[in-house]
């Protein structure tokens, strides 16, 4: 078998060091932002900064990982086998909290985002 | 552990298995590769890899009377790449800059007012459905994705744990209904599909949206992290009013 081909190996780095970086900085300054969403920004800044070509590790390590995106989420979600009973004696709750909620937020940041991009577009 | 005579040793292996990583890295991969399967055999929005995943290992687990906690001796491993893979949401964000730039009024708005109502919404529905102050809790953080919003439930005293399951239940929300509602409410606009995606559904609705299209993506992953910072300050503020 080949060995993991550099680029790889590099964009994993690059990515695994944006998110340390990341993670340092927030609990350093105290700053209230989750660590890896610092490290994407920073890796915004490199990719800005660098504009990597599409065969570079830059852009090949992350988007394995965005490929396969919903795998990342499998473990967290099969917990839900730890709270069965509180699903299932507080279904209405949940099922109401979740689920307006979601269409609630989803509606208003749908309309919100077309209605002022509508508005930006007939101004210009 | 001390050696095994040579012979026949069912329990002692079925022990070690359980709690080994292994068992748990390939059930996970075994179930998202099935998952991945039925999505393109069937092209059904509904089975998302995700929920095929899922519902295959909590089967599995509850059949084989396996605790959560032996599992996550390997699927923790995998769940790890989730750090990294949110770091990896700047490439499409890189991809679209242009287009991001020109938006960032309509975004930063929207996405603000999104996270708003869907906090206030989350805490005001289940107490309505007779939920307890700490379901409330629990609820209040959902959209914003899984480390963040974990995080923010023990920040305010929810249930950590639970608030991730509720977290990827909402991801899987956005990933089977919202292109079908978007649809419905007549958003043709690829940037105000991303956006609506991204802020209530995190990465699971930008899976699908990048599925969809690489400016939905974009824009969605965009959302998905600016919903973040919106949860993180609102979360705090609006659990202690009300």
């Amino acid at each position: 078998m080949a060995a993991m081909n550099p680029p790889l190996l590099k964009g994993l780095l690059v990515l695994l060091g944006c998110q340390l970086a990341g993670e340092v900085a927030v609990r350093i300054t105290g700053v209230r932002l989750p660590g890896p969403v610092a490290g994407m920004l920073l890796f915004l800044l490199v990719l800005r900064l660098r504009r990597p070509a599409e065969s570079s590790g830059l852009v090949e390590a992350p988007g394995l990982l965005l490929r396969h995106l919903q795998l990342l989420f499998v473990p967290a979600g099969v917990g839900l086998v730890v709270y069965l009973d509180t699903l299932r004696d507080d279904a209405l709750a949940l099922a109401l909290g979740l689920v307006l909620s979601w269409v609630a937020g989803f509606v208003v940041t749908a309309y919100v985002v077309s209605g002022l991009l509508a508005l930006t577009r007939r101004s210009r | 552990m001390t050696p095994l005579e040579l012979g026949w040793h069912p329990h002692e292996t079925w022990d070690w298995l359980v709690s080994s990583p292994l068992f748990g890295i390939t059930i996970t991969l075994a179930a998202y590769a099935l998952g991945r399967w039925a999505h393109r055999r069937t092209g059904s929005p509904l089975l998302q890899p995700v929920v095929v995943a899922i519902a295959v290992i909590v089967a599995v687990l509850l059949v084989a009377d396996i605790d959560y906690d032996q599992y996550l001796a390997g699927g923790s491993y995998i769940g790890f790449w989730l750090g990294p893979a949110t770091v990896a949401l700047a490439l499409p964000l890189h991809h679209e800059w242009h287009l991001v730039r020109r938006a960032a009024l309509p975004i930063l708005t929207g996405v603000s007012a999104g996270a708003l109502v869907s906090v206030l919404v989350a805490v005001g529905a289940t107490k309505v459905g007779g939920g307890s102050r700490v379901l409330q809790l629990t609820m209040a953080p959902k959209a914003a994705t899984t480390p963040v919003s974990i995080a923010l439930s023990a920040q305010i005293g929810g249930i950590p744990a639970l608030t991730a399951v509720l977290t990827i239940l909402a991801g899987i929300l956005g990933a089977v209904a919202g292109p079908w509602l978007l649809d419905r409410l007549g958003i043709t606009d690829l940037r105000a599909r991303g956006i609506a995606l991204g802020t209530v559904s995190h990465g699971i609705g930008t899976s699908r949206a990048l599925h969809e299209s690489r400016t939905e993506g974009a824009f969605s992953a965009l959302a998905m992290a600016l919903s973040a910072l919106a949860t993180s300050v609102l979360v705090p503020l609006l659990t202690a009013v009300v």
